[in-house]
């Protein structure tokens, strides 16, 4: 790590957020201390809705109309917080910079990132223009974007995810900042951006010294590059302290309990005894994109040339980045999508069955999704949900039955029955995730396709779905195909893992086979990026 | 770039052929015709009558014709105003509609976009609240109602403002006119742009202005307005083909010589050409305006390509 | 595993969508207000007619184009010229006259002898009633007339024909309101139709269904709506037919998006994952799920549509004397606007506040169904 020094750049002493909203007033941060010294990288970590993000939100002065702050942020031996916006100006976008966690929409989509890239140098470093687009191109070698002269014209759609985030950074670079100020810059992106996104950051730290603040919920992330750790909750900072004392000596319950949120377990494979429950042979997707008015066609193949089998009660995880055809493949299994190739469940072919043939099966087959928002009818009630795959599947019972067995559904998913009245919208991430689960699990199915099911959750909510899942398998005796891009989930829950990479398995085994020895390069650079920083995983040099 | 204008100026040839063909045996098949007057022609003028203007040919024939003579850009004999050929009723009232329709298009620009964005910046804010009262007035009292209204007031009571006619298209007489006519206009530009601007003023790119420090003409001029108004440009698309081709109420209620009051005279008097001109040069407006609004969206959107 | 219900208490009854949309209506003072001006207005309309002492057809030679005004005509000094007048129809002439509260009595004579049935003239003018001739002299020429007064008020004034406009204007009401609820049906019932078939079918179908929609909107719709009254003829019943044939197609678009946005979210592929039929997918997520964009649109549908029967009217193409529309009425009214303004106010604040009211209710519903948009 680097140089440091005990001379604070900036400091935030007794902020309090508050936010105006139509039932009244919510505090979303409850007068907290934070500062960060000259060279040192500083991390904030929290879960959703801990206030980390608004806490530097307010600090910039970028908090959205409702909102309120108070307290002091000093800089420079001056109170920042609450100046007008053209005194804060002088500090904001100059010596102190901010990159945010959407690279999709951080950028404006109208000009090109040369122009964007040139907009502060000229505004704080009276630059003109022509200067500043040569600097820009300085900063864009500097954040390592390839032919850099040729994407300083780019538009940010021409760019991917990693790139525009390289381009946020060279823009807090450009006029030599004290303190960078990092928003969860790497939660959406993949897992092998991601680590790039974070050497680089680190590498930059190294050569430029500026002060580091960086928010996440990623405990990973912090562990690899933070000097210090400020563990935030529900608008309190509740930890603070060296990195290594807090990862080694948690104080507070809520660390120790963000510590032991990394899903955990393992699960023994199935015995060669077990009966085969599906088959799937030579599976391929291919989407189709009609010529345009001047773009040609072409076609697509999401899911390339597949062919695995699950045994009963077995747990097969597909890993790959977005866009590895992982989610094509869970729908083209279950017969959702036009698909090539033979699929057989429990001794029937599916493949090619029209949707009236499939509806006897589908009882047996289920899907999870990955979004807890959108995968429930906004305007039934909850009961109504859960029961509506019965009214398809066992016809004959009465509204009473099903009244019940929803209220048993919702018990095994340890919710309680009294709230199925209730509106998808009264219910919390994952509640809503629990919800879709009881959905499936009042059918009582064999196999479930689960695309993704903890993806939208934090970690400590993660851990809680994570097993549930393992205990609903081991009452019914369930067989998985346990789709995801977090290699850590996947450890947890699968037995055997299959590796995909745009549309092809670049490699399966045992869950151990994988992580412990992985074959293929490109698995040892997912396996790498992923941080797996619990247990086995050692430190990066 | 080029090409797809070409294209696209091409592709409206079957539209528009579409719409004069639905036009013509629509009016043909009203009861009545231009020469049912209150008191009965004579039979021998009636069939001469019939015999310059092709009504005793066949329909399909008479489509044929009419289908000919608008290739070359020629809509015919007025049935009603004997004297004149459609081509001569247009080339004296259409440009008089064009100048209308374009002042009040730029008064709706100028004035709704200005009120926009000043009630999106103090959203929530009695500012916010009066512009936006003001503009759901704008937007319901028809312009029947606003029209004698001010007439009365400024016309008639102040005495300020001539009552009504054309005049050449003096200043003082093309005041009324044109304010009336944007007033609803106003209305709607106000609403969208405060509409779109409160959202890209929320948008990150925006928020990533604002952290940068840009002074508040970039954040508010360059990064907000340039992508909020182009919901307005495509609002204005239909509007500017309606504004530009004249209003009916306005030019009857001010006694203006446009285009706008043909449509009403044409279609009760059965003046076949008449009305079926203006359907084409209304149709004409607007396919030529929904071009002007897709590249002026690819001039304002690096995402939108044509080439 | 055996079913049992292991809570039998009452379960806690969920806040839906809908409540909380009610909630946040109700909460909105603007929509509240709008609310009630316009259910006063649909009253008046509906019972005003019946309450009111006038009807809408009824003309008062003697009161044309007489101010709104809330004393009660005739005015004392209008009394005696009216009577004047009215006893020189009937050829008498009025030696004295005398004016006693609501009653007026007369000396007349004439040069011939006195025709009993003569106090028909006097009857016969608005202002006067149950006129009597009593004491006919001798020789028939001369006799007492007396008549009472006939009191009555035009709140709203009267038009240039002597008919009352505040009862013209609340059948106006009933009439605009009715052709606005009723178009708007037909356009709601037309689009939703066509919109969900177009979007639920995608594809080439979907594509033909809108290009069709697209020519139908570069036609200029004036036209439409003048070719529809023309077939039709100036007929009450069919001209909702008309306007409610040309205001479909943005229907048929907001419910096309909306199908097709719904189609894609994931609650309705999961219920395909489950195997629910066309039929259940459509009942239970696309309808409920759709019906919010298509309120909103109904209630800004609802003063498009009354506009543009009072353009028509205000052209002439619309509602034929004696019934009116408020169209007909600010027609009316702009004509006669030097020296009669109250013919252009009254009708113009009725349908200006019911457009008002209407806009306002709309953007409420907006809001409330979809508070993002705040």
């Amino acid at each position: 790590m680097t140089k440091r020094s005990e001379q604070p750049v900036l400091a935030i002493r007794n902020l309090t957020v508050d936010f105006e909203i139509a039932s009244g007033t919510v505090s979303a941060v409850k007068g907290i201390d934070i500062h960060v010294n000259a060279g040192e990288t500083v991390a904030i970590v929290g879960e959703s809705g801990s206030g980390k993000s608004q806490t530097m939100m307010a600090a910039m002065g970028l908090l959205a109309s409702n909102g309120r702050a108070s307290g002091e942020v000093v800089y420079e031996d001056r109170n920042i917080l609450g100046l007008p916006v053209s005194k804060l100006n002088a500090v904001r976008g100059r010596k102190i910079t901010m990159i945010f966690q959407e690279p999709m929409t951080s950028l404006d989509p109208l000009y090109t990132i040369g122009r964007q890239l040139a907009e502060p140098l000229v505004v704080h470093g009276g630059l003109s223009w022509k200067a500043a687009r040569a600097k820009a191109l300085e900063l864009l070698k500097l954040v390592n974007i390839p032919e850099p002269e040729r994407k300083i014209k780019s538009y940010p759609y021409e760019m991917s995810g990693g790139q525009r985030q390289r381009v946020m950074i060279a823009m807090a670079l450009a006029n030599d900042p004290d303190v960078l100020i990092a928003d969860e810059p790497t939660t959406a992106l993949d897992v092998t951006t991601q680590a790039q996104i974070l050497d680089l950051l680190a590498d930059l730290q190294k050569r430029l010294g500026m002060s580091v603040i960086f928010i996440t919920h990623d405990l990973g992330i912090v562990r690899r590059i933070a000097d210090r750790v400020y563990v935030m909750k529900t608008g309190e900072v509740v930890e603070s302290g060296e990195t290594a004392e807090i990862f080694t000596r948690p104080a507070h319950p809520y660390t120790k309990m963000l510590l032991d949120a990394e899903p955990a377990g393992h699960k023994l494979p199935v015995p060669d005894s077990a009966p085969v429950l599906l088959e799937a042979q030579k599976m391929r997707v291919e989407f189709s994109f009609e010529a345009g008015f001047l773009a040609p066609g072409h076609i697509l193949r999401a899911v390339d040339d597949i062919s695995f089998s699950l045994r009963k009660g077995q747990t097969l995880g597909v890993v790959g980045e977005s866009g590895s055809g992982k989610s094509t493949l869970g729908r083209a299994v279950l017969n959702l999508l036009p698909a090539q190739g033979r699929v057989v469940f429990k001794g029937q072919q599916i493949s090619g069955l029209d949707r009236a043939s499939m509806r006897p099966l589908r009882k047996n087959m289920q899907l999870i999704f990955q979004d807890p928002f959108g995968s429930l009818s906004p305007r039934m009630t909850v009961g109504q949900i859960i029961s509506e795959g019965l009214l398809v599947h066992e016809p004959a019972l009465t509204a009473r039955d099903r009244d019940a067995r929803a209220c048993q559904a919702l018990e095994e998913v340890s919710l309680d029955p009294a709230m199925r009245n209730r509106y998808p919208h009264e219910f919390s991430g994952g509640q809503r995730q629990r919800i879709a689960i009881a959905r499936t699990m009042v059918l009582k199915p064999e196999l479930v396709v689960l695309d993704e099911p903890t993806s939208a959750l934090d970690r400590t909510i993660q851990k809680q779905v994570v097993e549930l899942l393992r205990d609903l398998q081991e009452a019914h005796g369930l067989t998985y195909l346990f789709i995801s891009h977090d290699l850590a989930v996947v450890r947890a829950i699968a037995d055997t893992v299959m590796v995909m990479q745009r549309g092809k398995v670049v490699e399966a085994g045992t869950v151990d086979a994988i992580f412990e020895a992985p074959k293929s390069d490109y698995t040892r650079e997912l396996i790498g990026a992923a941080l797996l920083t619990q247990r086995q995983v050692t430190e990066p040099a | 770039m080029h090409r797809y204008v070409l294209g696209r100026l091409l592709g409206a040839i079957p539209t528009l052929f579409l719409i004069v063909t639905i036009s013509f045996f629509l009016i043909r098949i009203a009861p009545g015709g231009p020469f049912d007057l209150e008191r009965p022609l004579e039979a021998k003028v009636m069939e001469n009558l019939n015999k310059i203007y092709h009504l005793n040919e066949p329909l399909w024939n008479q489509y044929l014709l009419y289908l000919k003579s608008v290739a070359r850009l020629d809509f015919g004999p007025s049935f009603y105003f004997r004297d004149f050929t459609i081509n001569e009723l247009f080339a004296q009232s259409l440009p008089i509609s064009i100048q209308l329709g374009l002042s009040a298009l730029c008064l709706a620009l100028v004035v709704g976009g200005t009120m926009g964005v000043f009630a999106a910046l103090r959203q929530n804010r009695p500012a916010d609240y009066s512009v936006m009262a003001a503009a759901t007035l704008g937007v319901t009292v028809p312009n029947f109602v606003v029209a004698p209204i001010l007439t009365l007031i400024l016309g008639v009571w102040l005495g300020w403002l001539p009552v009504g006619g054309w005049n050449g298209g003096a200043f003082v007489n093309v005041i009324l006119p044109v304010v009336t006519l944007a007033l609803p206009q106003v209305a709607v530009v106000a609403r969208l742009t405060r509409g779109s601007m409160i959202e890209a003023m929320r948008s990150n790119h925006v928020r990533t202005a604002r952290a940068y420090g840009l002074t508040g003409f970039m954040v508010i001029v360059v990064h907000a307005l340039r992508g909020a108004i182009l919901p307005v440009v495509s609002y204005l698309g239909p509007a500017a083909a309606a504004l530009l081709t004249g209003s009916v109420v306005i030019e009857t209620i001010f006694g203006i010589p446009g285009i706008g009051r043909y449509f009403v005279q044409g279609a009760l008097n059965r003046d076949y050409t008449l009305v079926m001109g203006t359907v084409v040069v209304v149709a004409c407006f607007v396919i030529l305006f929904n071009l002007v609004v897709d590249l002026l969206y690819a001039l304002l959107d690096p995402r939108v390509r044509y080439d | 595993m055996t079913l049992t219900v292991t809570n039998t208490e009452a379960p806690v009854r969920g806040r839906s969508l809908w409540d909380d949309a009610r909630d946040r209506l109700l909460a909105n003072r603007a929509a509240v207000a709008s609310l009630i001006v316009l259910a006063f207005i649909a009253l008046v309309s509906v019972f005003g007619p019946i309450l009111s002492p006038h009807d809408f057809d009824t003309v008062y030679r003697d009161y044309v184009k007489v101010p709104a005004s809330l004393e009660a005509y005739p005015r004392a000094d209008q009394v005696e010229p009216a009577f004047q007048s009215a006893a020189r129809r009937a050829r008498l002439s009025v030696d004295s006259y005398e004016r006693q509260g609501s009653m007026v009595i007369a000396k007349v004579s004439s040069s011939r002898e006195i025709d009993p049935r003569s106090v028909r003239y006097i009857d016969r003018s608005d202002l006067f009633r149950d006129a009597d001739l009593s004491g006919l002299s001798a020789d028939g020429k001369s006799a007492t007339l007396s008549a009472d007064i006939n009191f009555m008020h035009f709140y709203f004034g009267t038009d240039a024909n002597g008919r009352d406009m505040m009862t013209r204007t609340f059948i106006a009401g009933r009439v605009s309101l009715t052709i606005g609820l009723l178009a708007t049906l037909v356009a709601i019932s037309i689009g939703v139709l066509y919109g969900a078939t177009s979007g639920y079918l995608g594809g080439r179908t979907d594509q033909m269904m809108m290009r069709v929609v697209d020519i139908l909107y570069s036609l200029p719709f004036i036209f439409f709506v003048i070719m529809l009254v023309v077939f039709f003829g100036r007929n009450f019943i069919l001209m909702f037919i008309a306007v409610g044939a040309v205001e479909w197609l943005d229907m048929a678009r907001i419910v096309r998006g909306q199908t097709l946005s719904i189609k894609r979210q994931e609650y309705v592929q999961a219920a395909e994952a489950m195997g629910v039929s066309d039929r259940g997918i459509l009942r239970r997520h696309i309808i409920p799920n759709t019906l919010g964009p298509v309120v909103v649109y109904m209630t800004l549908l609802v003063p498009k549509v009354i506009l543009l029967e009072s353009f028509l009217s205000f052209l002439g193409l619309g509602i034929q004397e004696p019934m009116t529309s408020w169209g007909v009425l600010i027609s009316e009214g702009a004509r006669n606007l030097q020296g009669a303004a109250w013919m252009l106010i009254f009708p113009s604040i009725f349908l200006t506040s019911t457009l008002f009211a209407l806009n306002f209710i709309g953007d409420g519903l907006r809001d409330a169904l979809d508070p993002k948009d705040r």
